[in-house]
């Protein structure tokens, strides 16, 4: 497992409520740069909404989450935590990448557009070189002839391929997958899982909620599995998986193998 | 009577009977033709007035200017309408709240009693329109308000703050159209809120949108006939100011509805392509011809 000095994701305690119901009950958890975390668990068990929490799209009720040393959310001054006016704080989510299960393309943008949107409106990339870079990343994604296509127009895969470029023009730190297949026919899953191994092995630090076992266990340096909002078990894939310690952990690994 | 053969043996069809249609259309015929006849017999309309005031200069002018105020007022309430909802929608209670009171408010009372209020009401409260800091004595700028609120300044105000409730209504729904998924990946590509609404939710909002503005902006052609209380000299001023005078007053109502006809069909038409390309893959949208559509839109009868 690669290391280093600072972790690039860094959460302590994490607790999140909505109204009475106890979503994030005390998450502790690291994520080396470099590092490809799977997270795995049941329905229900917060995994989204500890996704959502990295890039502060859900603000945490206790505990505290660090991303490449800075705090999520707030600014620390001793012991007061001053909450991030609205431009910081999405300045702070332009360095984190994040794919949807259900894509969210702009669906009046062609698939070019999709990707140099957000490059030109919030980095102030010009034109030209924000055109150039979408190309080089729909080619990388092997969607190159699709340039110009609405996301109506494209497939599940092909939807999703694009917003993994879209997301990558932003030249993020961390990448977070919230379930990027499962709203896909069994046939179109390969392609995306393939941009994603690539991904990998080119060094990208990423958190994958999944619950493809078999590219969890290619792909991942580490697998988590949450349930009740706790982290319950982690470890290298094989270990997991293959020999996992809980009780819930192999309830679960039961049902879904 | 249509024939059927089936193993040699012709059968012969007859169709159900309406006789309850028949009866109803012979005499909806006759009442036709009763009034037509009593038209003619007491010379209830002169044609040949209508003919010749149908394009009378005063009468164009009035065309134009109904025209004018229709899209100037349908403007001003689009651009209402988005800042309302806008506003409606946000997380701001006060601000929530004061769009909501604009809303019910301009809803709520008839437009008829607003043109008034602004033309007549306003200049009796307030003497003079003035622009400075307020609770300070600090004044860039003063007018008299009767020289300020002219008949097209208080048409424009009243049918464009009117209209901007409807507005609001209309784009609020248009927003709520938009799956929320959009605007967390808006977001988790670091744009901020107003940048999200600008450049995702708005022009995804227009589809649903589009439509209904036609809908307003047809309603308008006909509302716009309100401003003629306040001395503003659209159609049916115009209309009523030469009827006044020659006392030709069905002649030139038949000249004012026929020309409020031309418009609202004129804009039904454009309506109808609008609203085809809006709905792309529906099926009203493949059906309809450009006179359905038409009927359509002069069937509803919301003002
Ligand atoms: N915005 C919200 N408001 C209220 N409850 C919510 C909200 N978002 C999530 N929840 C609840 O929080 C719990 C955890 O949801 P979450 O989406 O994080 O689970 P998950 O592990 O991602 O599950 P799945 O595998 O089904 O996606 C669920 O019970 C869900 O109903
Ligand atoms: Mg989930």
């Amino acid at each position: 497992m690669p290391q280093a000095t600072r972790p690039m994701v860094r959460a302590e305690s994490v607790h999140k409520r909505f109204g009475r119901l106890e979503v994030l009950r005390g998450i502790d958890l690291e994520v080396q740069p470099r590092e490809v975390m799977m997270l795995i668990g049941p329905s229900g068990s917060g995994k989204s909404t500890f996704l959502r929490c990295i890039n502060h799209l859900e603000q945490i009720n206790a505990g505290r989450i660090w991303v490449d040393g800075e705090l999520v959310g707030y600014r620390q001054v001793g012991t007061t935590l001053y909450e991030l006016h609205e431009h910081e704080l999405a300045q702070r989510r332009a360095e984190i990448g994040m794919v949807f299960q259900r894509f969210n393309l702009f669906p009046h943008m062609t698939a070019l557009q999709n990707v140099i949107e957000a490059p030109m409106l919030v980095k102030r990339v010009p034109r030209g070189k924000a055109v150039e870079r979408a190309r080089r990343l729909l080619e990388r994604v092997g969607l190159a002839e699709k340039a110009d296509a609405y996301p109506a127009q494209l497939s599940g895969g092909q939807q999703q391929r694009v917003a993994i470029a879209r997301a990558l023009a932003m030249e993020p730190k961390l990448m977070l997958f919230d379930e990027p297949t499962s709203a896909l026919d069994p046939e179109l899953v390969g392609e995306v899982l393939a941009v994603m191994r690539q991904l990998a092995h080119d060094g990208m630090t990423m958190i994958v909620v999944t619950h493809e076992m078999q590219f969890a266990r290619e792909v991942g340096d580490r697998v988590v599995f949450m349930d009740g909002g706790v982290v319950v078990e982690q470890g290298p894939p094989a270990e997991v998986l293959a020999n996992p310690k809980h009780e819930r952990t192999r309830s679960f690994l039961a049902r879904i193998l | 009577m249509a024939a059927d053969v089936e193993h040699g043996t012709t059968f012969t069809v007859v169709p159900v009977r309406r006789y309850g249609q028949i009866v109803l259309a012979g005499v909806v015929a006759l009442l036709v033709a009763w009034l037509a006849a009593a038209g003619a017999s007491s010379h209830f309309i002169n044609p040949a007035v209508v003919g010749q005031y149908l394009l009378n200069p005063l009468i164009l002018g009035g065309l134009a200017n109904t025209i004018f105020v229709s899209i100037a007022a349908m403007l001003i309430g689009i651009v209402l309408g988005v800042f309302f909802a806008v506003m409606k929608m946000s997380s701001n209670t006060v601000l929530a709240a004061v769009s909501g009171f604009y809303i019910w408010f301009f809803r709520g009372t008839p437009v008829l009693v607003q043109l008034i209020f602004w033309f007549n009401g306003v200049p009796a409260v307030f003497h003079d329109l003035a622009l400075g800091i307020p609770f300070t004595d600090v004044i860039f700028f003063s007018m008299p308000m009767v020289a300020f609120m002219t008949p097209l300044a208080a048409s424009l105000l009243g049918l464009g703050l009117n209209e901007g409730a409807y507005m609001a209504e209309i784009v609020r729904g248009g927003i709520l159209a938009v799956d929320e998924g959009q605007v967390e990946a808006a977001q988790a590509l670091g744009m901020v809120s107003a940048q999200t609404m600008r450049r995702i939710i708005l022009p995804q909002a227009m589809r649903v949108i589009i439509p209904p503005i036609g809908n307003e902006f047809i309603s308008m052609l006909k509302t716009s006939s309100l401003a003629s209380v306040v001395t503003f000299g659209e159609l049916l001023r115009r209309a009523s100011d030469i009827y006044s005078s020659n006392l030709f007053v069905v002649e030139l109502l038949v000249v004012a509805s026929l020309w409020y006809l031309l418009l609202t069909t004129v804009a039904s038409i454009g309506q109808y392509y609008v609203e085809k390309r809006f709905a792309r893959g529906t099926a009203r949208a493949e059906r309809e011809t450009p006179w359905q559509a038409v009927l359509r839109n002069l069937m509803k009868l919301r003002r």
